[in-house]
């Protein structure tokens, strides 16, 4: 047996001429918990769908629990459980009784299913909201159960795409604590798409970022981080009050800078190498009237190097002209919200 | 996937749609008044004799009384009790011609009748006695109506003067008259006891019309909104065949209509007198036959319709042609003969027929072959075509 438990190979997408997925290759050992970080409309969900055979490669090739997503994709679609964007979950049935409708397409038996169902609902300690229709429940126990659902067939791989989404701090907490669980307790191989960048880093063995369609960094987050700063790699926070796009421009173009990124008018991040790469900041700075206040030295964080890979450019936004014409897709601009 | 699976989880999907059904009081109550409402409505809206009532006509008596005897009283008599009896009329006086027509003018009254000041003159000298009804142009309804029961009155009268002359002149008993006058006379009978009633010419139509539009509103429906809601992805991602996912449906779908054709059913035999001539069994066959002759053309829609707003689209632009062109509501035979072609190239004009025959009619199923067979031939065809176009869309 191998350890792998998820590969593809040139995995593409296509919607007419447009690449939602572009070429992707990876690799999820089993066990691992992957994270896909990307802008909006960046592929993941594609990527996910894909994976969990309810959408069909336009190209290359992937196997999941050892079956090819294509031509096995029944084999597949036993061993794996999906909790997607929107919430798999009908309103007017109680949670036991949507857990025992999914259930029941697995061909569990019942008195198996009914122990079954008994333990996950323990698992996310909603015992006594089995019998509660699941539209009198908060967004959180939804989710909850929701997540539940997605293990009725005790899969061995587990898609989470952004299952988060919509939550408040403490459900949030809950559910990362949960997915966290499945994967300890279970041995569950999870891959996992959010917009959070603490999520990630806290829950992902690796952290895959996509962008147009591609991954373009798949590596630990530690790893990661070390593209901005290393052993002769330092990232510094200026603060200038007099800050402007030319003074950026020219620190942009000094060959020991890595990135910049600017997040306010007077804040610029300069990730930099070089032992001398403190002087030749400043002098380049003064050079061009930069008045300095304050400078930090700063731990670089996942949304650092996210923003060092992706650049600040605004996805999926019909109005911006630097967007390339293939980019808008047919639901161009999509404000996303939990639904249900 | 063996049949077996397929049929068992396709009963999982039916129990969940009619429990999440169940749990919706709203469309419980739709499912109950929508029939109702269907049934009052055509019931009120199309127009039969009996519901013209108290339309109002002038009567202007200007009849000169020879030696205190007045026909023209006789003839008003003669009206008012004829109108006690229908309430078809609602009389009231005028001075003459011009008043009529000023009244129906003003769109006071609908009609008006003159009663010449030689009237009774006339008819003692022998002459024909003439009467003059005044008709409302603008409404040829209403006045086509009003002129047929002023002229059966005039001819009522005219019969009962004709047999007292007959009997006076040459003797003629008044029992033997009336064949004297009339030697012919016309008797009406239907092939069922009582009284033709428009709910048993519509109510058969109906019910065939709410099986049909069970599948081909509720099928695409239910599976695109499930599609847009996202709980479609949880059982396409699950093990389960797409078939059973359409069977569930259907199935759940059938539920709903044959409920609903029963409450048709319940309705007018209740509330709207009608009588089921033909056989109970026969009847639930040809139901059954309908959701067949459907259900392909109800997968064939969803199979086009990846969105909700979409099937709702198609849907209407098939549903309105077939629920006026196929003789629910009014009988084919009074459309246009372009029309009558048309409706035979639709598939509900044959399910209606046929229910109507069996439930109106009592006929058994020789005398409604022709439909069966139509129905089934259609059903098969469009399931030939459905299977494969609803594959390739279920196709990711
Ligand atoms: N069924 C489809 N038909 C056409 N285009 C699609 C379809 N599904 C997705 N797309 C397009 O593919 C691109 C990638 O979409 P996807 O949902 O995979 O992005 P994502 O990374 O999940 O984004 P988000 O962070 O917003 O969830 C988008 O531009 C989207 O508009
Ligand atoms: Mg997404």
């Amino acid at each position: 047996m191998s350890d792998v438990a998820i590969s593809a190979v040139d995995l593409t997408k296509k919607f007419g001429d447009f690449t939602a997925v572009d070429h992707v290759s990876f690799e999820v050992k089993k066990g691992e918990i992957m994270g896909l970080l990307g802008p909006n409309g960046a592929g993941k969900s594609t990527a996910i769908r894909m994976l969990s055979t309810l959408s069909l490669p336009s190209g290359g090739k992937a196997t999941v629990a050892g079956f090819d997503v294509v031509k096995q994709d029944a084999k597949v679609r036993e061993h794996v459980g999906l909790v997607s964007e929107k919430m798999i979950m009908y309103d007017e049935l109680t949670a036991r009784e949507n857990l025992k409708l999914f259930g029941k397409l697995y061909d569990i038996p019942t008195d198996v299913l009914d122990k079954r169902i008994g333990k996950l609902l323990e698992f996310v300690r909603m015992e006594q909201w089995a019998d509660h229709r699941i539209d009198t429940f908060s967004t959180g126990m939804k989710q909850r159960i929701n997540v539940i659902r997605a293990l009725v067939n005790q899969p061995e791989i587990l898609f989470l795409d952004e299952p988060t989404l919509g939550l408040d701090p403490q459900s949030t907490a809950e559910i990362r604590e949960l997915v966290r669980r499945i994967n300890i307790e279970n041995g569950t191989t999870i891959i996992l798409t959010t917009h959070m960048m603490i999520e990630a880093d806290m829950l992902c063995d690796r952290i895959g970022i996509m962008d147009h369609g591609k991954i373009v960094a798949l590596d630990t987050s530690a790893n990661l981080k070390k593209r901005i700063t290393g052993t002769d790699t330092t990232l510094f926070e200026f603060e200038i009050p007099n800050l402007t796009q030319g003074i950026v421009s020219s620190v942009k173009s000094l060959g020991s800078v890595k990135s910049v990124t600017q997040d306010d008018p007077t804040h610029v991040k300069v990730s930099s190498a070089g032992a001398d790469s403190f002087d030749v900041l400043i002098d380049t700075f003064r050079k061009d009237g930069a008045q300095i206040r304050t400078v930090r030295n700063l731990e670089p964080t996942l949304e650092d190097v996210f923003l060092h890979i992706t650049g600040h450019e605004v996805r999926d936004s019909v109005s911006k002209p630097s967007t390339p014409a293939h980019r808008g897709g047919p639901n161009g601009f999509r404000p996303k919200n939990r639904v249900r | 996937m063996g049949v077996e699976r397929v049929l068992r989880h396709s009963a999982w999907i039916c129990w969940k749609d009619l429990l999440e059904f169940s749990r919706s009081k709203m469309r419980v109550v739709m499912l109950v008044l929508m029939p109702l409402f269907m049934m009052v409505m055509v019931g009120f809206i199309f127009p039969t004799g009996s519901t013209i009532k108290d339309q109002p006509v002038a009567l202007a008596n200007q009849d000169l009384a020879v030696n205190n005897v007045s026909m023209g009283d006789a003839f008003v008599a003669q009206l008012n009790a004829v109108n006690a009896e229908t309430g078809i009329l609602k009389l009231s006086n005028a001075t003459g011609f011009d008043d009529i027509k000023a009244m129906i003018q003003d769109g006071k009254i609908s009609g008006g009748i003159i009663i010449p000041s030689n009237f009774t003159a006339d008819i003692l000298a022998g002459k024909q006695g003439t009467i003059t009804i005044m008709t409302d142009q603008s409404n040829p309804q209403t006045s086509m109506m009003v002129e047929t029961v002023l002229t059966e009155v005039v001819d009522q009268l005219g019969t009962q003067i004709a047999m007292t002359n007959l009997n006076r002149t040459y003797n003629i008993s008044l029992a033997e008259a009336p064949a004297v006058l009339n030697p012919y006379s016309v008797h009406q009978t239907g092939i069922v006891p009582g009284n033709p009633n428009y709910f048993e010419f519509v109510a058969p139509g109906i019910m065939a019309m709410v099986v049909m539009m069970s599948l081909m509103t509720g099928l695409p429906h239910a599976i695109s909104y499930e599609k847009d809601m996202g709980t479609l992805d949880g059982m396409l991602v699950s093990p389960t065949s797409r078939w059973a996912i359409i069977l569930g449906k259907v199935l759940a779908q059938t539920t709903r209509g044959l409920i609903q054709g029963f409450i048709i059913l319940l309705l007018s035999v209740v509330l709207f007198g009608v009588v089921i001539h033909g056989s109970i069994l026969l009847v639930v066959l040809l139901i059954f036959l309908t959701v067949f002759g459907f259900v392909g053309l109800g997968i064939l829609i969803t199979s086009f319709a990846d969105k909700e707003e979409t099937a709702t689209m198609v849907m209407m632009t098939l549903m309105f042609p077939m629920m006026f062109l196929s003789g629910v509501f009014f009988p084919i035979q009074q459309m246009p003969s372009f029309m009558q072609t048309l409706a035979n190239f639709l598939p509900l004009t044959y399910a209606a027929s046929a229910m109507r025959k069996v439930m109106v009619l009592g006929a058994g199923m020789g005398a409604i072959l022709t439909d069966v067979l139509v129905l089934f031939v259609f059903g098969a065809v469009m399931l030939t075509i459905a299977v494969p176009m609803f594959k390739r869309a279920m196709n990711r």
